[in-house]
């Protein structure tokens, strides 16, 4: 460590000196790291050399944890205790996620969780093992802390499924620097790696999930113009359906959750090597007896034609929404593994009219693409100009009465968004209310996706009617709900309590973050008082940054504030009181608003200028 | 320009009708390039809140100025001409025997090709009412009309959702 260190209060100590973010992709069967390196992303491997972490979970009876493939390797003889494709219980119920899986589920309602060698664990925690795994790679790489990282989800994530990944990332000890969906990240890769502009499909089947989006590119612009999908469909459905057909076919009976993943994993194999040859032979080990079929090309297409059927129709719909035809398509991006499948890419040919683009390696370029939105947020020098416009892809409504479903922000509509809505009181001296958001696009609450009850409280006490309560939706960036609330007779601001029906509460958040540090309360301090300090030297950096180029907007008294509260935070901001520093950073905060709102009508004018001359 | 500037100012077009549907959403790449949140990533929590708030704004401006319907009502608003649907159903006589026969013809088309013919004959008659609007709004600048004008095409448009659901049902 330097002795002495002399720099500008505010100013970076060291100007080279880089903030390492990466881009991850959890994935259904298996999940990587990407980072700008050299000017070029590229995906982070393991000691081994291996960039694929193979999204597995095996917690064993002595209390040790396997994460990958040494997870793998037991998936079949310990199938209880490793979780796979845990991807697809997030943000689930036990009724969502079918009942031929070999897990141990607690009876509750709410999200799943599984009885596992080491106690019960969600869904939440499991994922952050795997995330904890790739960011320790990370670290590892750059010999240093991450910044933050770019996580991608399912475009066609609800908001409790989006919810769940940014919970886990944090708990796997992650900053989060912004939520993307597959396909756009796979866009940016794709996008800027070709120099590519016009109007995009992406078509992204992998092992679980589904998505197709429809994107505008022009230069450095990503703007997603229609999004669909299914976000519980992909080669892990065509497996089982393949390892079912199989079994019928030999005329044996699984016996039970040993055989069943050995078949599962049997025809996994047998789906992959039919990508390449006309026939192969199907072969596992049931109940101690080997099995084998010979199979061909047609008995899988034949299976997996529902499927692809499926897909077909999701692809249709988003044309519909966009009011494009296929043939106005610029070009078909394929991604996720399940595009490998000849019968996929044939079909996705004939409804665009056009062979698919299939020159990028499907598995990585999710990666790639989340690592250069990282490096664009993290604002380091001479990352690519990068900007995306995403929609929310499912509507969100509101329960009314008879159970009907109010739509208040459909489906498609560009984020961040907002509407208010206004609600009043039906007894004498009410001053709580209930608000049942749901997700979906259907007519009926019990057909939609139940997301949150909002618990409104403190409203004050009025006759009937009387009262007018002004509640606020928003989705941001992320693609996450938040809900405000105001009575706007009396001007009080509404307490707004969340339950979320297939998410974890903040309590529950903080519990597993408590437990995750087996020394509690120090690290949990530790923890606290390091991104305090983060959160200030970002914070100066950005203060400094702001004066340097919109320093002229303020007047001497105004920028002497502003400077006397970076003082202020500059004297804390390395040191031990946490406090402190959340006081200095707060204020800072505050001292800044309006300057900001200025700074940003500036670039609004900056983005009209030389537009209006020629039209007024 | 303020955040209190309206839809068109804010994205620097005239104020009418007519308008250049890839000329707004160019503008409004430029203008979310500058508001974006994600421009503001590392500018702590004021600057990401101010940035939200922007985004936000222009987003809904967008959507409204998008939507041919919503920006022909956002206009006669703009013009003190409120078009309160929900208070204002009373509709001439021919326009709601029309809409019945609309009704009646969807409820008995059994056959894709039925269904077709009243789409297309919607869709005539949705273009001419959006032609004549444009002729209430930016030719003769009659609001009151065009306030009556965007009330029908409600129903219009609605009708319109109906029948391409009911093909979308036959196709599936």
């Amino acid at each position: 460590m330097a002795l002495l260190q002399i720099s500008e209060p505010g100013a970076s100590p060291d100007p080279h000196q880089r903030r390492h973010v990466v881009g991850i992709d959890l994935g259904t069967t298996h999940s990587l790291v990407a980072a700008v390196r050299n000017g070029l992303a590229e995906c982070l491997p393991d000691a081994e050399g291996r960039v694929i972490l193979p999204s597995a979970v095996r917690y064993r009876d002595d209390g040790r944890t396997e994460i990958g493939q040494p997870a793998i390797d037991h998936a079949v003889a310990d199938p209880r205790n490793t979780i796979v494709s845990v991807k697809r219980l997030m943000g689930r119920g036990r009724a969502d996620v079918g009942a031929s899986l070999p897990y141990d589920f607690v009876k509750a309602p709410g999200m799943v969780r599984i009885k596992t060698a080491a106690g019960v664990k969600s869904p939440v925690e499991i994922s952050a093992e795997i995330l904890a795994t790739l960011r320790q790679r990370a670290e590892d790489t750059f010999d240093n802390d991450l910044f933050g990282a770019v996580v991608t989800v399912p475009a066609y994530f609800d908001d409790a499924q989006r919810q769940a990944t940014k919970d886990a990332a944090e708990l796997a000890g992650l900053h989060v620097l912004r939520l993307i969906s597959e396909p756009t990240a796979a866009a940016i890769a794709y996008g800027l790696d070709n120099a590519s502009e016009g109007l995009f499909a992406v078509y992204d089947l992998g092992g679980g999930t589904f998505d197709i989006s429809l994107l505008r590119m022009t230069r450095g612009v990503f703007e997603v113009v229609a999004t669909g999908g299914d976000s519980a469909l992909g080669g892990d459905d065509i497996d089982a359906a393949f390892a079912v057909w199989a079994l019928e076919k030999g005329n044996v009976a699984s016996q039970g959750s040993h055989d069943f993943r050995a078949a599962t994993v049997a025809a996994r194999t047998a789906k992959e090597a039919l990508s390449t040859k006309p026939r192969v032979t199907f072969a596992c080990v049931l109940g101690g007896v080997p099995f084998s079929l010979a199979v061909d090309r047609a008995n899988l297409e034949a299976v997996a034609r529902p499927f692809v059927e499926r897909t077909l129709a999701a692809a249709r719909q988003v044309l519909r929404d966009a009011k494009v035809k296929a043939s106005e398509v610029d070009g078909v991006v394929m991604v996720g593994g399940s595009t490998r499948m000849p019968q996929v890419q044939r079909a996705v040919g004939d409804l665009f009219g056009r062979p698919p683009l299939i020159d990028l390696d499907p598995d990585r370029v999710v990666a790639l693409g989340a690592a250069i939105q990282a490096e664009a947020l993290a604002g380091n020098a001479f990352a690519a100009d990068v900007l995306l416009l995403d929609v929310i892809p499912l509507s969100l409504g509101l329960e009314t009465m008879g159970g009907l479903v109010e739509r208040i922000i459909p489906r498609n509509s560009p984020i961040p968004t907002a509407r208010a809505q206004e609600f009043t009181t039906f007894q004498n001296g009410q001053t709580a209310m209930s608000i049942h958001v749901v997700q979906g696009e259907r007519e009926l609450v019990a057909d939609c996706r139940s997301l949150a009850r909002f618990e409104l409280r403190a409203i004050p006490p009025m006759v009937a009617g009387a009262a007018r309560i002004r509640v606020t939706f928003t989705v941001d960036a992320d693609g996450l709900l938040g809900v405000t609330a105001r009575e706007e007779t009396a001007g009080v601001e509404a307490k707004v309590a969340v339950k979320p029906s297939y998410g974890l509460s903040d309590e529950e958040v903080a519990r597993m973050l408590g437990e995750s540090f087996q020394a509690a309360e120090a690290d949990m301090a530790a923890r606290s008082l390091r991104e305090a300090q983060v959160d200030a030297d970002r914070l100066l950096a950005a203060t400094a940054t702001a004066l340097a180029e919109d320093g002229d907007l303020l007047s001497d008294q105004e920028r002497a504030a502003i400077g006397g509260l970076v003082a202020q935070l500059s004297a804390v901001h390395a040191g031990e009181d946490r406090f402190a520093i959340d006081d200095a950073l707060k204020a800072l905060g505050v001292g800044t608003e309006s300057f900001a709102a200025e700074r940003m009508n500036r670039g609004i004018r900056r983005a009209l200028a030389g537009r209006r001359v020629e039209e007024l | 320009m303020s955040f209190d500037s309206d839809d068109f100012a804010l994205f620097g077009l005239p104020r009418r009708f007519a308008l250049d549907q890839a000329e707004l959403a160019s503008r409004r790449r430029a203008l979310q390039s500058e508001v974006h949140p994600d421009r503001f990533a590392a500018g702590g929590a004021s600057a990401q809140r101010v940035a939200m708030q922007w985004a936000v704004r222009v987003n809904e401006a967008f959507d409204r100025l998008k939507n041919p319907l919503k920006r022909a009502a956002y206009l006669c608003e703009l013009n003190g001409v409120a078009i309160d649907a929900e208070d204002n159903t009373a509709m001439p006589p021919e326009f709601l025997i029309q809409q019945m026969a609309w009704r009646e013809a969807l409820d008995d088309a059994a056959t894709h090709a039925a269904v077709d013919a009243i789409a297309s004959d919607i869709g005539a008659h949705r273009r001419a009412a959006y032609e004549g609007l444009a002729r209430s709004l930016d030719e003769s600048a009659d609001y009151a009309r065009a306030a009556q004008q965007v009330r029908a095409l409600m129903f219009v448009e609605r009708f319109t959702n109906d029948v391409s659901d009911r093909l979308e049902s036959m196709e599936a």
